[in-house]
């Protein structure tokens, strides 16, 4: 019981932090002061206390979007482990139950977005579905790569002790794994090279793009999700880096926590550093990325 | 063929209308086209009624000979419809719609007449697309080229965008991500200048002028002052000469280094897009410790400049300019080596040499193109006589040859400033303004950042402004944009249009 409110503990305290540290690291690079650390933290505040603006055209898909937006994040970290801290749920073949889960997600973001009918909205679902459905093979390779290795189909498992023993074992195999696993999580937090959370140019936008029309609590819910989203999938990346276990709950939990701090350091030195990409050649790195992961796999089995 | 030579001008010169002959409307169009042929080109082209309430229209159409150095005049008259003469001469099209729109005449068998500005006709009688003439247009109500089929769709842009920019309607028809077809509509900051100037000069008309286009706001307010100062045969000092180019380079330096910036910020390359941000400002603060103005307003005044440049004052700018030179160059370096930059920018909205000679583009858009177009060079006024031998040109044509044009006129400008800053004449810094001459016309071609702004002013018996034509380059250079777009991205668009950076109200008016 300890450890499932532990766990939900960090997701929901947690995560708004990534993209302030994001974001300050932005700052730094550019010479700025930048938005404080706590800056989602308000700005999620902020938004369940506005009042709704729903266009006439919408039907109740467009309420939906946002809180399966928001309850698939809660319910995909339940089967993951936190660092050492392991998963409140799990069973056998749970990794396909966690990537589907982020499927039902974007259906119903992509489905809310054509729902307002708007030009924009729809080419952003286009893009964001093309690209997912490109990122899924890759995301498929790793997992197959780490259920041959710790011999098991759940998540918890996968991701477990046995996880330590497995670098000794499979090291370049895991390296390209954990490649693999950073860019799906750069490609979907639409983070830059893929995107960029930041522009104002909605031609250019993949996600931010579909949200456009959600306004007050439902897009504080979008936020929100966004942020878990990201820890969720940032959790699998600094696990597979991090895969030891001190056996004292308290310093794996500090382990953990500022090894998804430092994630989000690299992700901001990766948007400092790093132009777009064009949105032709997102398709060909993803793709890339995929026989990157397919490699991954024949290493292992060679 | 005595009878058909044109009357030939300088730039910053005035002529009596007597001598400038008048053509009837086959020989003013063969003209035309013979004109362009010699690679001459469209610096202005307007209409003017003959005398006042009359129906029949004195065409104008200036034509720039850049190599050598004149411009030729040719008029004409037409009545209530004339035949369009942009089938063979696209540089004609937007001046054939201005021209409809303002005096309700149709040029005929025009691929493309529609509503330029979404105004009433200035003179009651008639409007070209017979709409009422008690109620103002609704901008942007016109008909919208259209694409159909299976996979094709429609996006429409604005007038209200995302950023802090101005307003324009964008109609793109795509196939896909693939833009097939792009139409651009403007005229929602309209604002009725060029009459607002009839029978001036007004007191207000110097603050007008300079707010033709808040970014241009030297370059519009020079060009005006030039064609009063050839109107009224004024000779401008020495010094003021000086203090204007030095105005004009640091506006093109803030201009061009606020758009490498926005450039790097469209494609997501933060080091740039922050320092060429703030360096923007620093270019800015130095107009500002010239004339107390960052953007330079009421310093350029007929006859000469209201603020004296000392040597102590022009010492502290040389030493500044030097100081966030580095930091310039610097910030640019780091754009053009980042490879993931680079590939955003090569092959992106490209025009061809031949579409940029067609369409008749100026400034940094026709020299991306490796057409050279710098008034500067070719119509040399004031201190450029002198110290300007620099035109810069690339062969590309795409969005990176557009910035690596900016990029390359940076360190141009800065040591124009540096020479004008080092040689400062004495004396004073501003003449007595006369009366303007009666029946007379005057041009003014001065090269501001985004290219030639173009004002021409005429003045009937009464020495007063009978018309007065405004040219910005971004006139010319839209249609550029529209080309570059056909069969890219659509997710490339904001790229290429910053690429442009092409000012709404300096077409709007």
């Amino acid at each position: 019981m300890l450890e499932l409110l532990l766990h939900l503990f960090l997701l929901l305290g947690l995560s708004p932090l990534l993209p302030g540290v994001i974001g300050k690291t932005k700052a730094l690079f550019a010479g700025r002061t930048g938005p404080p650390f706590l800056q989602s933290y308000y700005d999620i505040w902020k938004l369940f206390g506005k009042g709704l603006v729903i266009s006439r055209t919408t039907t109740w898909v467009f309420r939906a979007g946002p809180v399966v937006g928001l309850a698939v994040p809660v319910l995909a970290a339940l089967l993951v482990p936190f660092g050492a801290i392991s998963a409140p749920l799990s069973f056998t073949g749970d990794l396909i139950f966690f990537v589907y889960l982020f499927g039902l997600a974007r259906f119903f973001t992509a489905s809310a977005a054509m729902d307002t009918g708007s030009s924009f909205e729809g080419m952003g679902a286009a893009r964001e579905v093309t690209f997912s459905c490109l990122a899924e093979p890759t995301v498929f390779f790793s997992f197959i790569v780490l259920a041959r290795l710790s011999g098991s189909l759940a998540l918890d498992t996968m991701f477990g002790p046995a996880l330590y023993t497995a670098w000794q074992s499979a090291g370049p195999s895991l390296i390209l794994v954990v490649a693999c696993l950073f860019v799906v999580v750069l490609v979907e937090n639409c983070r830059i090279p893929f995107d960029d959370p930041n522009t104002h140019l909605e031609l250019t936008m993949i996600h931010e793009v579909m949200v456009l029309d959600h306004s007050g609590p439902d897009f504080g819910m979008i936020l929100y999700g966004a942020a878990m989203k990201l820890f969720v999938l940032g959790a699998l990346v600094v696990r597979l880096v991090f895969p030891g276990s001190t056996g004292n709950l308290l310093l794996d939990t500090l382990l953990f926590a500022g090894g998804m701090l430092l994630l989000a350091v690299v992700i901001g030195l990766v948007e400092s550093t790093m132009a777009r990409l064009r949105l032709l050649r997102v398709p060909q790195l993803l793709v890339g990325t995929m026989l990157l992961s397919f490699f991954s796999l024949i290493l292992l089995l060679r | 063929m005595n009878a058909l030579n044109p009357q030939l001008l300088k730039n910053g010169e005035a002529i009596g209308l007597e001598l400038v002959p008048t053509f009837d409307f086959a020989d003013f169009g063969d003209c035309l086209l013979a004109e362009i042929r010699k690679q001459g080109r469209i610096a202005a082209c307007f209409a003017v009624p003959v005398i006042e309430k009359s129906r029949e229209l004195e065409l104008f159409a200036l034509i720039a000979r850049d190599r050598n150095a004149s411009v030729a005049v040719y008029r004409t008259h037409i009545g209530e419809r004339f035949p369009s003469l942009t089938p063979n001469c696209p540089q004609m099209h937007l001046f054939e719609r201005e021209i409809a729109e303002q005096y309700g005449v149709v040029p005929y068998r025009h691929p493309w007449l529609k509503p330029l500005r979404f105004h009433n006709a200035w003179r009651s009688g008639g409007d070209a697309w017979g709409r009422p003439a008690d109620q103002h247009p609704r901008v942007g109500e016109m008909d919208f080229y259209r694409v159909d089929g299976e996979g094709v769709h429609e996006v429409a842009v604005g007038p209200v965008h995302a950023g802090v920019i101005e307003p324009g309607h964008f109609r793109f028809q795509c196939y896909g991500e693939k833009v097939m077809h792009l139409e651009i509509s403007l005229g929602y900051q309209h604002r009725n200048i060029e009459r607002m100037l009839l029978n001036g000069p007004h007191p207000a008309t110097m603050p007008q002028v300079e707010t033709i286009a808040g970014d241009t706001s030297i370059g519009h307010g020079l060009a005006y002052c030039q064609v009063i100062e050839a109107l009224s045969g004024c000779e401008v000092p020495d010094k003021a000469q000086s203090i204007r180019a030095l105005a004009l380079e640091l506006e093109r330096l803030a201009n061009h280094v606020g758009d490498i910036g926005a450039l790097a910020g469209d494609v997501g390359f933060l080091p740039t897009f922050s320092y060429c941000g703030r360096l923007r400002g620093d270019y800015l603060n130095l107009t500002a410790a010239l004339c107390g103005s960052r953007f330079g307003r009421g310093l350029v005044r007929p006859g000469g400049v209201l603020f004296d440049l000392d040597s102590a004052l022009a010492g502290e700018i040389l030493a500044k300019l030097k100081a966030v030179q580095g930091n310039t160059m610097g910030a640019i370096e780091l754009f053009f080596e980042a490879p993931s930059v680079l590939s955003r920018f090569e092959g992106r909205g490209r025009l061809s040499r031949s579409v940029a000679e067609d369409l008749g583009l100026v400034g940094v858009a026709a020299k991306a193109c490796a057409v050279p177009r710098d008034s500067r060079f070719f119509h040399p006024t004031g201190v450029y006589r002198h110290i300007f031998d620099d035109l810069i040109t690339e062969e590309t044509g795409d969005a990176m040859a557009r910035t690596r044009v900016r990029s390359r006129e940076i360190p141009v400008s800065i040591e124009l400033i540096r020479r004008i800053g080092n040689n400062l004449p004495d004396g004073p810094i501003r003449a007595p303004v006369g009366p303007l001459k009666a029946n007379a016309m005057a041009i003014a071609m001065v090269e501001g950042w985004r290219g030639e702004v173009v004002h021409v002013g005429l003045t009937d018996g009464n020495s007063r402004l009978r018309r007065y034509k405004i040219v910005d380059p971004s006139f010319h250079n839209w249609m550029g944009l529209t080309m570059a777009m056909r069969d890219e991205q659509i997710s490339d668009f904001p790229l290429c249009n910053k690429s442009f950076n092409l000012s709404y109200c300096g077409v709007d008016l």
